[in-house]
């Protein structure tokens, strides 16, 4: 059987190809050797192609649909929506991989519109079966697990960042790289992405990290973060907040982590001064290791906790973050 | 201005969920249902634009007859007057969702229609942006920061590392998402108000979804967690566990 899967990649600001994107490429791999044959291609809309195309195929991409053009430094919606459905019928995809980022969030239901397409996002496991695809995804704040099948081809799943295993990068894999033809309308175009307002953080973003250390209430005012910020930055994390910390203002609403939230999957999860409400749960409770700190041995946060010490943080992380200076 | 906001009735977050015996549901009778948190960003939106720019509000669902209760909700926040497009069955496909709300929206005139990010619940995040396919307007999703003038709107949107900064004509689809407003609470005039505001009920047949759910399973027990210690003392041992054992650092 054979089975052609397009991943959709992503760059991160420096123009490097993104964890996410390789590990969309990962699963891909994984698809097509289930199937027994099958390709997999990799769309590449950038404004400087550079060896971006050599990364791809390194990654595991059999074929590159390049799109190179001033305007892609940002992300275009109309664009990217026009070129993934050019790239789909170029090379029949029976499954379309979106990373989960806020690009890939935004394009995958523009992509299931104009496809007439199935898509499911947050998808943290993927079955191939008889040549159909199913996914598996968390609802109702991670209370539930949803097993989705697609009814028609191709199947698009917007996949959880950190959940699925890239390919380790092998530069002696080629990949065909092949100019994208794509017909763009004045709709295509009438919604433009005009620049990009940079955070003024040194730490990666929480959705991404692999590593996330997150705030409470118990924090207090700024000082509490400033001491997280300095313990992310010997673990290279991400900082997340819970609600309290964010409506306190102690926080930007981007870092909150919760259903309201972002939801986030990363190796390590570090709960700091966090009592482990439900909704702050539904954020991170598909974290590989969850640490707690907290002064209230009673805290829920425990309950979920693989590590706890209960303590008070301004004690405890100050002698955590020398410890991880330490072992650096 | 015609506005639109499009809103979603969802179980309370605090919920227990129970999977019905079917197996592809949840045991809806035992949950309290709200509005969707996300809408409340949404119909705000549509209010602070309506009291800038005039015109009116519309609320629009797709749901069984139930689904009264959020549009009422939005009403008492001060929408004018709503539509409830009651499907002829329960569906988990956000495009068949958004194909119904399309088929409304694309029959009348509209300047701009509000979302909320995802619904609380299911939590696709689909529909607001498979609507703005559908009806061939300009949508953006992830909103934060919004300036609407008399026939375009910009603004940003959040993603990583920062913002996005946007700029577009009307009609337009935006979906809204914490750190655009603060929600004004119904007043108890609002709510004896919302109570005689008109409400249009529209059959809807679904066509078959696409996106179907096969099963519904309760997440693996995590690992009872262990605490280890109590204070400062116990920070070696975590070093030692998180290395050692689970390998993570
Ligand atoms: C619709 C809805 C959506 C929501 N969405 C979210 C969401 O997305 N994300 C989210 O986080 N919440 C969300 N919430 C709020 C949630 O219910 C909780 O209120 C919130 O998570 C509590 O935050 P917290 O744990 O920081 O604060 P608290 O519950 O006040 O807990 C603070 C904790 O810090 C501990 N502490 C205090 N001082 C110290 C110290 N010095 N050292 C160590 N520990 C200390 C305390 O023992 C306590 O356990 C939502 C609520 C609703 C109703």
């Amino acid at each position: 059987m054979s089975f052609n899967v397009l991943v959709i990649t992503e760059q991160a600001d420096g123009g490097e190809l993104k964890k996410s994107s390789r590990e969309a490429l990962g699963l891909a791999r994984a698809l097509v050797e289930k199937a027994g044959g099958g390709e997999v291609s990799a769309l590449l809309l950038t404004a400087a192609a550079g060896e971006l195309p050599a990364k791809l195929a390194a990654c595991g991409a059999d074929r590159v649909f390049l799109l190179e053009a001033a305007d892609c430094q940002y992300y275009q919606p109309g664009v990217y929506a026009a070129a993934g459905k050019a790239a789909v019928e170029a090379c029949g995809a029976s499954a379309v991989l979106v990373p989960g980022s806020a690009l890939g969030r935004d394009l995958t239901p523009r992509l299931s519109a104009r496809l007439g397409a199935p898509a499911a996002t947050d998808c943290i496991q993927a079955e191939l079966e008889g040549g159909k695809v199913s996914a598996l995804r968390p609802a109702y704040g991670g209370k539930i697990q949803m097993r989705v099948a697609f009814a028609a081809s191709p199947a698009i799943l917007c996949l959880r960042p950190n959940v699925f295993r890239a390919c380790p990068a092998d530069s002696s894999r080629a990949a065909k790289v092949e100019p994208l033809a794509v017909a763009l309308t004045d709709k295509d175009r009438a919604l433009k992405i005009t620049g990009l307002e940079r955070k003024q953080s040194e730490t990666p973003d929480v959705a991404e990290a692999n590593i996330v250390v997150s705030g409470g209430r118990g924090m207090r005012e700024g000082g509490g973060f400033k001491m997280l910020e300095e313990l992310a930055g010997a673990l290279g994390a991400g900082v997340g907040a819970s609600r309290a910390a964010v409506d306190s203002g102690w926080r930007p609403h981007s870092d909150q982590v919760g259903q309201t939230g972002k939801f986030v999957s990363p190796s390590l999860y570090v709960a700091v001064g966090i009592s482990g409400a439900v909704q702050h749960l539904a954020g991170m409770i598909d974290s590989k290791v969850i640490v707690a700190i907290n002064k209230d041995a009673d805290a829920p946060i425990f309950k979920v906790a693989n590590y706890g010490i209960v303590g008070d943080a301004f004690e405890v992380v100050p002698v955590l973050i020398q410890e991880m200076k330490k072992h650096a | 201005m015609n506005i639109i906001v499009c809103i979603k009735q969802v179980p309370d977050t605090e919920a227990r969920v129970q999977i019905s015996e079917q197996g592809n549901s949840i045991d809806s009778g035992q949950i309290n249902f709200i509005l969707n948190p996300f809408d409340e960003y949404a119909v705000e939106e549509a209010l602070r634009t309506q009291e800038k720019l005039g015109g009116e509000v519309t609320v629009v669902t797709l749901g069984d007859e139930s689904a009264e209760n959020a549009i009422r909700t939005a009403m008492a926040m001060g929408a004018d007057k709503g539509i409830l497009l009651k499907a002829d069955r329960a569906t988990d496909d956000p495009l068949q969702v958004a194909r119904a709300l399309a088929a409304e929206i694309a029959s009348g005139e509209f300047d701009i229609v509000f979302f909320g990010k995802q619904g609380v619940g299911n939590e696709h995040g689909q529909v607001g942006m498979a609507l703005a396919e559908l009806i061939g307007v300009p949508g953006i999703s992830g909103v934060s920061r919004l300036e609407v003038s008399a026939g375009a709107v910009k603004g940003a949107r959040e993603v990583e590392g920062g913002m996005e900064l946007f700029e577009c004509g009307l009609p337009a689809v935006i979906s809204t998402q914490k750190g655009l407003n603060e929600p004004r609470y119904p007043s108890l005039k609002g709510r004896m108000a919302a109570k005689k505001k008109p409400l249009e009920v529209k059959p809807v047949a679904l066509a078959a979804p696409l996106l179907t759910v096969e099963a519904l399973a309760y997440p693996p027990q995590r690992e009872r967690g262990r605490v280890l210690g109590e204070g400062s003392a116990t920070v070696a041992e975590l070093v030692r566990c998180l290395k050692e054992e689970a390998k993570v650092i």
